[in-house]
């Protein structure tokens, strides 16, 4: 009973499988505050799902309604067949949950954390030390299991929080800012810990981040700015909707390339990085004419996509750094309002 | 004990890992949350061994110290042979555990403040069975704080009698237990460390001055006498000595003087209805402790 791919296979990556995750018109208030607008999304089964925007943006409040932390003010959200408002008890028992901040207790050791979260969540007796040793050297912890976790540094921390989400094997892995505060090493070794996992575990996951590098890890992205999703789609494909590719030529003489590529194809060039750089659509199929039409020499070419940065100025109309800046003024004026009051 | 999950496991791909299906709640989950609770508890408390002495300190200081400098000006009021260190020991004894059981609770707000209570709160286990377990937990360590003062009991010349032993640490368990109720009923409202220990810090001396600790609990002043009566530690304090006393070698008279029942106006609280007050104490703090935690998060 195969079915022919439809579209939505090619937007859904699992389009067989159903939705673990089904967001409806969620809206939530803090008093005069609208932190999440009325969003909907869906995250299929076994999907990396990446929620992108910039802090204050509505990523862990809507986080928080998944994990049945928070109530909506309107809406609704299902997961792995549960309602996160009326059947709190069974999402818990579903999903495996990495906090911002850190929750383990550092005056246990590594496996007391684990065992305490093992026995908690009911996991089978005869399960829980298997299972535990798997986790354990799925982030590379086992041999450190008997140390106490004061010992740990903050990546090895991060990791027994993930092993511990994992535990109980969740359908869905929430990742609540999963690299915050950690040094870039640290954080590309968390990555590799995650796609890890992937790999050997069946579970969606769900994760927030404002680090336009880390998107790329999933599978799709939606992203939020304001408590809205401005664009939900893959990486690639977010980043095809932004147009243009990013071309960079080194040749022999850069101030003739930059006259012709102006004078033949219309395009404004300038010296970038030692380089002539402009921007063009679809930039590899131009590269051909380039080389017949420019009537410079040309050394050496390169071509770059747009990255989710660039996807995030076109959507938003501005940096991620700027709505940080400008959200975190917002929020201070908020307090200081309310303060007044 | 059904368990389900809401989506089926691939089979096949993922034949490596361990596939770990998380039961529906029931009593038999609640009961182990109940023992991890309780367990970590425990743990804490054995890594912790510099608050294992230090708690010890102060009611050693009560006994030999105060007890041995005011033996000589309360010996006129001691029948002969009677040491007023024998006297204070069920009171100081009691005292050892007050500390250890309400500071316990202080673990609550610590948890709170470093994020490992969230770890807790989200888990799919019912809040009733997390305040229980803190409960025993509390209680178990205190208790056994308790033990290593009943093991001076000798210096304090009361018999080391295996019935009086039972019935002491039967009623240290009772005592420890509402105490940390108490302190877990105080932790679920009160968020900040420092204003925690303040405040338990504040309630612990005049609970143990008005228990009778100290003190017979006849001929006092009636403002006195009121005070004592609404002290919840006097009715664990009264049985302790009470039990002791029983296994002195002392005519009954003194022992009426000096271990007098607790009275409401004039009416002679009996042992088993005292120790009642207690147990419902406890039981009714932990309540509302449960009520207060269901209502967070």
């Amino acid at each position: 009973m195969t079915l022919p791919a439809t579209i939505t296979d090619e937007v859904r990556p699992d389009g067989d499988r159903a939705p673990v995750i089904v967001v409806e018109g969620l809206t939530k208030r803090y008093g005069e505050i609208e932190a999440v607008r009325g969003i909907d999304f869906t995250v299929a089964r076994g999907e990396t799902f990446g929620f992108l925007g910039p802090n204050g943006a509505g990523k862990t409040t809507t986080i928080k309604i998944l994990c049945t932390l928070a109530n909506a003010t309107s809406g609704s959200a299902r997961v792995a067949g549960f309602d996160s408002a009326t059947q709190r008890d069974s999402v818990r028992r579903n999903i495996g949950l990495v906090f911002q901040d850190p929750t383990l207790d550092t005056y246990l050791t590594a496996s007391q954390n684990l065992r305490f979260h093992g026995e908690l969540y009911g996991v089978p007796a005869t399960a829980l030390g298997p299972r535990m040793r798997q986790v354990l050297e799925m982030v590379g912890l086992w041999e450190r299991k008997d140390d106490l976790v004061s010992t740990f540094s903050g990546g090895m921390q991060r990791r027994l929080e993930i092993a511990r989400g994992l535990l109980h094997a969740p359908h869905v892995l929430f990742l609540d800012e999963p690299t915050v505060g950690l040094d870039p090493q640290t954080r590309s070794s968390i990555w590799s810990y995650i796609n890890e996992l992937k790999r050997r575990e069946d579970v969606t996951i769900f994760l927030t981040t404002h680090y336009m590098d880390e998107a790329e890890n999933c599978d799709r992205i939606a992203i939020i700015d304001n408590g809205t999703i401005v664009a939900l789609d893959t990486p690639e494909a977010l980043k095809a909707s932004v147009g243009k590719d990013r071309v960079q030529i080194q040749t022999a003489d850069d101030d003739a390339a930059i006259a012709s590529l102006a004078s033949t194809f219309g395009l404004t060039a300038g010296l970038s990085e030692g380089a002539v750089t402009f921007a063009v659509a679809a930039g590899e199929q131009f590269v051909p004419r380039l080389f017949a039409e420019l009537g410079v020499p040309i050394r050496s070419v390169s071509v770059s996509r747009p990255s989710l940065d660039d996807v995030f100025m076109s959507y938003t109309g501005k940096t991620i750094r700027d709505a940080e800046a400008s959200s975190s003024q917002a929020m201070r004026q908020m307090v200081r309002m309310h303060g007044r009051r | 004990m059904a368990t389900q999950t809401a989506l089926p496991a691939t089979q096949g791909e993922l034949a490596d890992s361990i596939r770990v299906a998380v039961p529906e709640r029931g009593l038999r989950h609640d009961a182990r949350a109940v023992g991890v609770v309780w367990r970590r508890e425990l743990i804490r408390f054995r890594t912790d061994r510099l608050r294992a002495v230090t708690s010890l300190v102060q009611p050693i200081l009560f006994l030999f110290v105060l007890g041995t400098g005011l033996s000589s000006l309360a010996s006129r009021g001691m029948p002969h042979g009677l040491s007023f260190k024998t006297f204070i020991y069920p009171g100081v004894l009691a005292m050892s555990v007050l500390f250890t059981a309400i500071f316990s609770a202080a673990s609550i707000v610590w948890d709170r403040e470093f994020g490992f209570l969230r770890e807790i709160l989200v888990a799919p286990v019912s809040r009733g069975s997390i305040v229980i377990g803190k409960c025993l937990g509390g209680a178990t360590i205190a208790t056994f704080q308790g033990v290593i003062f009943l093991a001076l009991a000798g210096f304090a010349h009361v018999p080391y009698n295996p019935e009086l032993i039972a019935i002491l640490v039967g009623e240290l368990l009772l005592l420890s237990f509402t105490l940390t109720a108490f302190g877990v009923m105080m932790a679920a409202r009160i968020k900040q460390f420092q204003a925690f220990m303040a405040l338990t810090q504040m309630l612990v001396l005049p609970l143990f001055f008005l228990s009778g600790a100290l003190y017979p609990l006849n001929g006092l002043p009636t403002w006195l006498t009121a005070l004592t009566r609404i002290d919840p530690i006097t009715y664990i304090v009264g049985p302790m000595r009470h039990a002791v006393f029983a296994h002195l070698a002392i005519p009954g008279v003194e022992q009426h003087l000096l271990a007098p029942s607790i009275t409401w106006a004039g009416w002679a609280v009996p042992q088993w209805m005292a120790l009642g007050i207690v147990a419902v104490m406890g039981a009714s703090m932990m309540g509302v402790a449960i009520i207060e935690f269901r209502k967070t998060e």
